[in-house]
């Protein structure tokens, strides 16, 4: 299963989301995407986003001081 | 790809789910042809230009009069510009992602063909009836998808029209009515607002063909818009099997058809 990530440090809402979007948009189905996020907003917003575009959400971790991974998994057919 | 300035740009129509990135590209890949840059073209152009329509064509050979402001303010600053023109300095203002032809002169039947064969979509946005039916005839010859609007005073009227597939403009008005019996804007009267409505309609409607929602437009429907009493009303139509342009027993744009009633 490939895996991907986006560096989203320095972005914020919407571009967080939206730019996600985008890149869910380009890879495989069922394809992993790990998201890093310095905008603490966009932790919520983000998992919200992408779950009601029927995306699953395997984690939200915080990794660093103001810094967090999201983890998508791609929706398959 | 969308670069960065683009994804800021649409950003708030690439988060609805129905558009997203797949439909900002086909918009920005998309051809959509005006003919007419008045009240109707006015309100689509701004709408076409900001959703980023990758190429907008504007036809109108009128110059920008003061009394056509109140309802085509994209026009600002333009008096006495040809409305192509002025309406390119618009949308190049607005939007420098959308490629703009102006085509400053008026259709007629010897150049109609010619004018809509690269687009991919067509808004009629006249206002008279040999233009209306010169329009439809052709985008049924030449297979492309058409969304016509009329407004007059208060009200005003939609349909969007898929050649081959749903009813056409001659399905529904088989000619014009006698010269003289239906007052023009200049004559009747028009509220802005009217044609800022039914323009953008017409807008949504090209956005919606572009971007595939097939089953949701107002094919087969004729929308019919009271803006004083704010009544909509949608009322079915078919398509005429004995329609001659869309039955395909008239070939081609017979130039002398389209003076008077317009009857073929």
């Amino acid at each position: 299963m490939k895996k991907y990530q986006l560096d989203l440090r320095g972005e914020v809402c919407p571009y967080t989301f939206v730019k996600t979007k985008l890149k869910l948009e380009e890879i495989e189905e069922n394809s992993i995407l790990e998201v890093i996020l310095d905008h603490e907003p966009a932790v919520k917003d983000v998992p919200r986003s992408v779950k009601e575009e029927g995306h699953e959400v395997l984690g939200v971790e915080k990794i660093g001081e103001n810094l967090w991974k999201i983890i998508i998994r791609k929706k398959g057919k | 790809m969308l670069n960065d300035e683009q994804i800021k740009r649409y950003s708030r129509q690439i988060i609805i789910p129905e558009i997203g990135g797949k439909g900002q590209k086909k918009l920005l890949k998309a051809k959509v042809l005006v003919i007419g840059a008045g009240g109707l073209g006015s309100a689509a152009i701004q709408y076409l230009a900001g959703a980023g329509v990758g190429t907008l064509g504007i036809v109108d050979g009128d110059k920008v009069d003061i009394s056509n402001l109140h309802r085509q303010p994209i026009h600002v600053g333009n008096l006495g510009e040809n409305k192509a023109l002025s309406a390119k300095k618009f949308v190049e203002t607005l939007n420098p992602d959308v490629r703009v032809d102006t085509y400053p002169f008026n259709i007629d039947p010897s150049n109609i063909r010619e004018l809509i064969k690269k687009y991919d979509v067509v808004l009629d946005c006249t206002d008279n009836f040999s233009s209306r039916f010169l329009i439809n005839d052709a985008c049924v010859l030449e297979r492309k998808p058409l969304v016509h609007a009329a407004v007059l005073r208060f009200e005003g009227q939609i349909i969007t029209i898929l050649p081959g597939e749903s009813a056409c403009y001659r399905c529904l008005f088989r000619r014009a009515p006698p010269p003289g019996t239906t007052p023009s804007c200049r004559e009747a009267g028009i509220i802005g607002m009217a044609t800022g409505i039914l323009g953008t309609l017409q807008a949504m409607e090209a956005i919606k063909i572009i971007l595939g929602f097939k089953d949701k437009l107002l094919t087969n429907t004729l929308l019919y818009v009271d803006l004083l009493t704010m009544e909509f009303t949608k009322m079915k139509v078919k398509r005429d099997e004995n329609c001659p342009i869309c039955s395909g027993k008239v070939k081609e744009i017979i130039p002398e058809k389209y003076v008077d009633r317009c009857e073929l």
